[in-house]
């Protein structure tokens, strides 16, 4: 058994389904107050081909859906940075973190 | 159907029972929504959020001068999973512009630096300040040229 099974489950299904040209899956749950190896807050920088025309909120609604499961199950936070393949190339390709927690979790 | 498994689907009940009513009705939420031009759901209240997300938006807004009415979902469970459900969409905040869903706080940050949202902002008749502070600098740039 894994010991990162969210992280792995969100990686295979973006890759499966969005056939990403690029994709990162950081765990940034340590940036709140959740034990050591949560899995509970992510950010994906998913790049596909697939967002070719699609407008932004179209998007971040494709990834939401595909991680459903997740997101009902445990995800609590999910940062999303959705491009096209051009628009990844011709960014600066730095990801910013997001923000800190200001403690409304758990509430 | 033996008692056992009988039990278990009637201890199943409250959870779904409550899934259907707990949730805030879409009329209820569409009054808030259109109550004002820009609504924001987020977690804690402007002067004080209680997520970095939240904070994010408000952040945004401020620097565009908007004023919005706020929803603080972390006092209202029946809001929070209203809001989900009625924008389908998983998360909080939640920001709307002339009733109308435009995204939470990854698609304002990119709005807010792509200039999308003055642009937003201008098709619901609110002028960004930073519209204005723009202008105010072009106007004085070209004045110190003649």
């Amino acid at each position: 058994m894994s010991s990162k099974p969210v992280e792995q489950s969100i990686r295979k299904k973006l890759t499966e389904h969005l056939e990403v040209s690029h994709l990162e899956v950081i765990n940034e749950s340590y940036m709140h107050n959740v034990p050591k190896g949560a899995e509970t807050h992510f950010k994906v920088v998913v790049v596909s081909d697939k967002f070719d025309g699609v407008p932004l909120i179209k998007r971040h609604r494709m990834v939401n859906e595909i991680l459903k499961d997740e997101i009902q199950n445990g995800v609590h936070a999910l940062s999303i940075e959705a491009k096209t393949t051009s628009q990844w190339n011709n960014s600066d390709k730095t990801i910013d973190p997001s923000p800190n927690c200001r403690g409304g979790f758990g509430k | 159907m033996n008692a056992f498994t009988k039990s278990r689907e009637l201890r199943k009940l409250p959870a779904l029972l409550s899934k259907w009513y707990s949730a805030k009705a879409a009329p209820e939420i569409e009054q808030l929504v259109k109550a004002s031009k820009v609504v924001v759901f987020m977690k804690g209240v402007p002067e004080q959020p209680q997520c970095g997300f939240s904070n994010a938006v408000v952040q945004i807004l401020r620097m565009h001068g908007v004023k919005y009415d706020a929803h603080n979902v972390l006092q209202d469970e029946d809001l929070r999973q209203g809001i989900k459900d009625f924008s389908n969409w998983p998360t909080i905040p939640q920001v709307f512009i002339n009733g109308e869903f435009i995204g939470g706080c990854d698609i304002m940050l990119q709005m807010h630096q792509s200039g999308d949202l003055i642009e937003e902002l201008e098709k619901a008749g609110i002028k960004s300040a930073l519209l204005e502070k723009e202008k105010e600098k072009s106007e004085k740039d070209s004045g110190s040229e003649k």
